[in-house]
């Protein structure tokens, strides 16, 4: 559960990496993101993952629940790796089933699969471990569009709030000897579930905001947490640019 | 013949500990049980458990002659027992009034015609034809809560499980709905917070305390 409020004091116990300014956090995934993309060398994409990894472990994150979050983001792209060898011209290496695999087209795969994983486990290490409501608040900070800020908190906040809705018009659904099956009744009854969900998003919305009018809403989210840039955080921010502008240099310049 | 036996149910939440410890309960036909306790004692969980909505840590539930277990096991109490929901919200979901009353009788492989019958008939009974093709999430909280009624009637259960349906009523409408429970045959089990509701239509009355039930007076 998040709460709306939080305190911006985090225990003293978590690592270093989580205590970092939460600014310099999403700064820090978006750059090294940019950069990742921006190398095509698979020497320093190798570099680029081991740095990834390296972050996880310093970022202490439950070692399961990240293990299956990245092998999420690899079956979404795991076809598509299948298939580049097959897809790429170039200079064939083997064949299966009669399709020639190209040399050209598997570098691309390896790229690729290098490429995300690093991203994602950057991603994860640095903005993933966030209190969300203090995402929310630090991308405000930097100056992200209120509305998609609000967007972002309202979500989080909700998100549960309709899962539970769509849970108990199920089970009543269920009390009244519903059994899906294919046929149109189906179709129907599921098309009233939703549609029936939107228009109590609707309504309850507008609820929200009436409650949040009564209680001076004017349009600003009052953002409650302060974010200092502390030593510590310099030094991350410049052994941090400093090993990124080294990466981009190697590959192009050198 | 117990319409439903329930022998020592145990059940927990995750993270708020146990509500029910020892529950029993048996439901003969021709009574209307009330269940009393204060919130949270595990009244409507006790109601979900009833009707396999929810599966019991540990107890025996027997209903219509019985033993009920595997989600198969609970469809067919499902049907004959019609559990109409504390929130009116959480039951209607379908655009119109009589959309929602056929929901039911579809499910249990009726034609259209005939739930199209259904609704008509039942409606006039309870006096609402008047509502048959009104949108269902614009209603006043009281005739939501008759239409909720008559979605679970129109499956002619043997047995009606209300969970507080008096909530949120005015005088009028929780008059009308005593009338109704009234003249319907079948036994009933009534959670209320509200003394002289259960007076009017309970004639036993059992107690949720520390996760048993126990005898109670109906009017206390």
């Amino acid at each position: 559960m998040t709460y709306v409020l939080s305190t911006g004091i985090e225990p003293p116990a978590v690592p270093a990496l989580r205590r970092l300014d939460p600014r310099l956090r999403i700064v820090s995934a978006v750059a090294f993101a940019v950069t990742a993309v921006a190398l095509q060398s698979l020497s320093l994409l190798t570099v680029m993952l081991l740095v990834a990894v390296m972050l996880m472990i310093a970022a202490k994150l439950p070692v399961g629940q990240t293990i299956k979050r990245v092998i999420a983001m690899d079956s979404f792209i795991i076809v598509m790796i299948a298939f580049l060898p097959f897809t790429m011209e170039g200079t064939p290496i083997f064949t299966l089933f009669g399709f020639p695999a190209s040399y050209e087209g598997l570098i691309r795969a390896i790229e690729i699969a290098l490429t995300a994983n690093a991203v994602v486990m950057a991603m994860l290490a640095l903005a993933g471990s966030m209190e969300e409501v203090t995402f929310g608040q630090a991308l405000h900070r930097l100056k992200v569009p209120a509305k998609l800020v609000h967007l972002l908190l309202f979500t989080i906040r909700y998100i549960e709030v309709l899962r539970q809705e769509y849970r108990r018009l199920r089970q009543a659904m269920k009390c009244r000897g519903f059994r899906p099956g294919t046929n149109g009744h189906t179709y129907r009854s599921f098309g009233y579930l939703v549609g029936m969900m939107l228009i109590r998003a609707m309504e309850r919305s507008e609820r929200i905001m009436d409650a949040m009018k009564c209680r001076g809403f004017t349009g600003t989210l009052p953002m409650t947490q302060r974010f200092e840039l502390r030593g510590f955080d310099v030094v991350f921010a410049l052994g941090f640019s400093v090993f990124m502008t080294a990466m981009l240099m190697k590959e192009y310049l050198l | 013949m117990n319409l439903f036996h329930l022998e020592n149910i145990h059940h927990a939440w995750p993270r708020r500990g146990p509500v029910l410890s020892g529950a029993s309960l048996a439901l003969k036909a021709g009574d209307r049980l009330a269940i009393t306790g204060h919130n949270g004692a595990g009244k409507s969980t006790l109601l979900k458990i009833m009707l396999g909505l929810i599966t019991p840590d540990q107890g025996s539930v027997e209903a219509f002659g019985q033993k009920r277990q595997a989600e198969a096991d609970f469809h067919d109490v499902r049907r004959r027992a019609g559990l109409v929901f504390q929130d009116a919200d959480d039951q209607l979901f379908c655009p119109t009034v009589a959309d929602d009353i056929a929901f039911g009788p579809l499910n249990l492989g009726k034609s259209r015609d005939e739930a199209a019958a259904i609704v008509d008939q039942l409606l006039t009974r309870l006096d609402l034809m008047y509502l048959r093709d009104a949108i269902t999430h614009r209603l006043s909280g009281g005739e939501k809560r008759l239409v909720t009624l008559a979605c679970v009637l129109a499956m002619e259960p043997e047995v009606l499980l209300l969970d507080e349906p008096s909530n949120a009523l005015d005088e009028e409408n929780e008059a009308r709905l005593t009338d109704i429970l009234h003249t319907l045959p079948q036994s009933i089990v009534l959670i209320s917070h509200d003394a002289s509701f259960r007076a009017k239509v309970a004639n036993r009355c059992l107690h949720l305390k520390e996760g048993q039930l126990v005898d109670a007076p109906v009017s206390a």
